[in-house]
């Protein structure tokens, strides 16, 4: 497998390393002169000089064989124009953009790239779990973010506490897969009875979260920007 | 109509002050204030400071009501993405944005995204000038010429 790595910041460089020490073949592309020779100490010929927004530099390292590409500059637009030209000019069957600002998550979306990585969004969601006790935590998002993974506690208050799961209506196309109650977890099936303090991991379609809250809080929150 | 300029440079500017001839309707971004003083005393349009991949400083700027939109930051990347951002998000009708480098000019004007490369249009017109030919249309000066793009 070929990966090609925009941008040798930190990101980029300990991604480099993990990749390399994978025993992955990669480049990593760094416009910079001082950063490069940094990269070129450390990396070899896998380190290469150059704009990974420009065609042909992209083609240079290789694009046309790489089997995934991960654009991982500091700015957004750099990591979106990174990855459309290697989407839609090199066929790259795999690219993935790391994002600044969390909104952007859904406008590349809209613009092609599905796969996006947020550290702010990471963050603010790992604080969201500590400071939201009762509420639908996103784990992640499956098939391409139509999916959603969740988490939620339930409270004493919730009202389907001490219910039958087969006895709940739930929003179309949401299941509840996993219940972990004490230190161990079991397979959700319509016998089981929910009780307050459960854990639920649940997948639910991304337009019906509000929903879904509805049915395991009674309560509909809003959510955060 | 309502137009949206990102960019207060020379070019951004000077479509702002064109454009209000015109007697349409204006707002400009730029991320730095000092940029705005190229509109001078008589500009009456809207002036919004922010980043224009920022979809929150496009809105305030009336995107959403935009029938033009005008990426002319000095960075490619940004022009590029607010403009993707007009069209496919807001469905803005006239959208063009300014790329320096020809060869992503030329990669986004086959995505569907109207592009003007001023370093086309600059080489052409002075070699034109130099060789005393006839200037041509916009288009053909906007056509990637074959050493730049195998080289």
């Amino acid at each position: 497998m070929y990966v090609i790595v925009v941008g040798g910041g930190k990101v980029g460089y300990y991604l480099t390393k993990a990749l390399v020490s994978a025993g992955l073949e990669v480049t990593v592309i760094e416009k910079q002169r001082r950063r490069y020779e940094l990269l070129q100490e450390e990396f070899g010929d896998a380190a290469f000089l150059g704009d990974g927004c420009e065609v042909r530099t992209l083609e240079q390292a290789g694009a046309p064989r790489a089997d995934l590409l991960a654009a991982v500059t500091g700015d957004d637009e750099d990591n979106l124009v990174s990855c459309q030209m290697a989407k839609r000019k090199f066929k790259v069957k795999r690219v993935i953009a790391r994002i600044n600002n969390p909104k952007n998550e859904e406008t590349f979306q809209m613009l092609g790239i599905d796969e996006t990585v947020s550290s702010t969004k990471l963050i603010y969601s790992l604080i969201e779990q500590e400071v939201e006790v009762a509420d639908v935590i996103p784990l992640t998002a499956l098939r391409r973010g139509n999916l959603e993974l969740v988490e939620v506690a339930l409270p004493d208050t919730s009202p389907i506490v001490n219910r039958r799961v087969r006895d709940i209506a739930l929003p179309q196309n949401c299941t509840l897969a996993l219940l972990v109650r004490g230190n161990g977890a079991q397979v959700i099936d319509g016998d089981t009875t929910l009780r307050a303090g459960d854990l639920i991991v649940a997948i639910t379609p991304s337009g019906h979260v509000q929903e879904f809250r509805t049915a395991m809080l009674g309560k509909a929150i809003a959510t955060p920007p | 109509m309502h137009a949206v300029i990102l960019g207060c440079g020379r070019v951004g500017a000077t479509l702002a002050l064109m454009l209000q001839v015109d007697s349409h309707s204006i707002s400009v971004i730029d991320r730095d204030r000092e940029a705005f003083r190229r509109l001078g005393q008589r500009f009456r349009g809207k002036t919004i400071l922010g980043i224009g991949i920022d979809e929150d400083v496009l809105k305030r700027a009336g995107i959403e009501r935009a029938q033009a939109f005008a990426a002319c930051t000095s960075g490619d990347n940004s022009n590029i993405m607010s403009a993707q951002i007009a069209k496919v998000k807001y469905k803005v009708p006239r959208v063009i944005a300014r790329i320096y480098d020809p060869l992503r000019a030329e990669a986004y004007k086959e995505l569907g995204i109207d592009t003007i490369s001023p370093t086309l249009l600059g080489a052409g017109l002075c070699l034109d000038f130099f060789l005393e030919r006839p200037w041509r249309t916009v288009a053909e000066y906007q056509a990637l010429p074959e050493i730049l793009a195998h080289s």
